[in-house]
């Protein structure tokens, strides 16, 4: 069912934990859906993602989906990483089965609330739609 | 890698005492069981032997033996073979039965049949008031099963047939996961109709048989040829059905002996799993379950992580959770014990067989702990105190 890229994310996941002090929170998903993804990030002042960490309660897709995006948005600036879809992500993956396309929504999601959430923290909440202009909600 | 299968509910292999007797029937004596000719009849005796196997594993008579291909077939051939030539009226069945039976009743409510899905406890079994509560005067069948796939629980089916048949009510059940494990006797059962199925008792996929109380009524579920009395056209599964004869004479022969062994080593399962993983319960019935079944529900994290992640140990175990189903909806029979969405996110089902050793209770208990230990590391729900 799983590629083995997606089976070396869920194995093998990367940047799980919290960051300290986080800049940016995003949460997305509940327990009676089954899935729960949380995204902190640490921002600079030039708006790159420095440091972000995942936590996520689900299915083997949805660590894979999580661990990957933290991969893909590392380094990036907010703009870049909002650029981010659910279907960037099942692509770096090697693609996902259609029933765990869903999975891929909550990741990017996740991100683009922490993004969100900085924004707002920061007094740019004006900025919000511009830089998510390109988000798949 | 050391291997260890803990899926037996899902399926088993084939016993090769089965595959053995099932070759024949292939390519040398591969006859039509119709015909009169003389390849004809050596496939025709072969499959009466195998009723006759079927029929004094489940100590019913070989005429009331119908041969499908499985217990799904069974059991749409029970339900709907006895229902679908009356008026539409009222069956009852439980809130926790295999979708076999589920949707197919499901179907019959588009054609207006009423039904009620009679609720059950904590531990999965069937409240008996609620039970003796539901009959109506216009109600035609009861369908309940025997042992639950999920938890195990085993129904207290000689008394729920008992008040069904005071009440002139017919009862079916559905034993797909009861034939092999525990003893079943359609007289102590006390049932006019009853499903199970060869691939789940170490017989051949794509065969099983309904049994079919001398005096029940029941009408053709699939057309043709006139196959099986009338009841279930199609040319017979000659090796499939020979393969499920021989499984249920050696499943009648060992489960003396097969049955308290299960039991012990899932006990010893259970209660290393207990102990060295906090905030997990056992699911299901503690006395009244299957002897291989030991369902869990792992708090803060999902079923099927726990899965791959024991396959990538090389054990094989499944999940009522949302994401390992297709329909991406959590299990209905934990839902049904009065349990959360959570707590079926995070069960974990283990079924022990046959080929099961201490050894692979072992296995699993060495690694199981650190699998729980990393996936709650990942939780956003696991907060150490």
């Amino acid at each position: 069912m799983y590629s083995e890229l997606v089976m070396d994310h869920f194995s093998n996941p990367r940047n799980v934990g919290e960051v300290e002090d986080p800049d940016g929170v995003g949460q997305v998903g509940n327990p009676t859906c089954g899935d729960i993804m949380r995204m902190t990030i640490k921002v600079d002042d030039a708006d790159h993602i420095t440091e972000i960490k995942f936590k996520t309660f689900g299915c083997g897709a949805a660590v894979a989906t999580s661990s990957m995006v933290t991969e893909m948005v590392v380094g990036k600036t907010l703009e870049e990483a909002a650029e981010i879809s659910n279907r960037t992500v099942a692509e770096a993956l090697g693609g996902l089965p259609p029933q765990k396309m869903h999975c891929s929504n909550l990741a990017a999601d996740a991100v683009h609330l922490a993004i969100e959430d900085y924004l707002t923290k920061n007094g740019r909440s004006d900025e919000v739609p511009k830089v998510l202009k390109k988000a798949s909600l | 890698m050391r291997s260890v299968y803990f899926d037996h509910a899902a399926t088993t292999a084939a016993d090769p005492r089965v595959v053995a007797a099932m070759m024949p029937y292939f390519g040398e004596r591969y006859g039509n069981a119709s015909e009169i000719h003389a390849p004809g009849r050596e496939a025709h005796v072969a499959v009466d032997e195998a009723r006759a196997k079927v029929a004094a594993a489940l100590g019913a008579g070989e005429k009331e033996i119908v041969f499908t291909s499985g217990g799904t077939e069974s059991d749409n051939l029970a339900i709907l073979g006895l229902l679908q030539k009356l008026q539409p009226g009222h069956v009852i069945t439980s809130a926790v039965e295999h979708p076999a039976v589920m949707e197919t009743v499901r179907f019959l409510m588009r054609l207006n049949w009423e039904v009620t899905f009679v609720p059950v406890d904590g531990h999965g079994l069937v409240d008996l008031d609620a039970y003796a509560g539901a009959f109506r005067p216009d109600t035609r069948l009861v369908s309940v099963m025997t042992a639950n796939n999920v938890m195990g629980t085993i129904q207290p089916i000689a008394d729920l047939a008992r008040i069904a048949h005071e009440r002139k009510v017919p009862f079916h059940t559905d034993a797909v996961q009861a034939v092999g494990s525990i003893p079943v006797n359609v007289d102590e059962l006390g049932v006019d109709l009853l499903s199970l199925s060869g691939h789940k008792l170490y017989g051949p996929k794509g065969v099983g048989a309904l049994y079919v109380r001398r005096g029940t009524r029941l009408s053709a579920h699939m057309h043709g040829g006139g196959h099986e009395r009338g009841l279930r056209s199609g040319t017979e599964n000659v090796p499939g059905i020979v393969g499920l004869g021989v499984a249920l004479e050696i499943t009648a022969e060992e489960l003396p002996a097969q049955q308290p062994r299960l039991a012990a080593l899932r006990d010893r399962l259970i209660k290393g799993v207990l102990e060295s993983v906090d905030d997990t319960v056992l699911l299901g019935d503690p006395v009244d379950r299957l002897p291989g079944n030991a369902c869990f529900s792992v708090r803060y994290i999902e079923g099927e992580s726990m899965v791959l992640q024991l396959d990538t140990k090389g054990i094989a175990a499944s999940s009522g959770s949302a994401c390992s189903s297709d329909s991406l909806e959590p299990s209905h029979v934990i839902l049904a014990m009065g349990l959360g969405a959570e707590e079926a996110h995070g069960s974990l089902r283990l079924t022990l067989g046959r080929e099961n050793t201490d050894a692979d209770v072992d296995r699993f208990l060495d690694v199981f702990p650190g699998i729980v230990q990393k996936l709650r590391a990942m939780s956003p729900l696991y907060v150490k105190g």
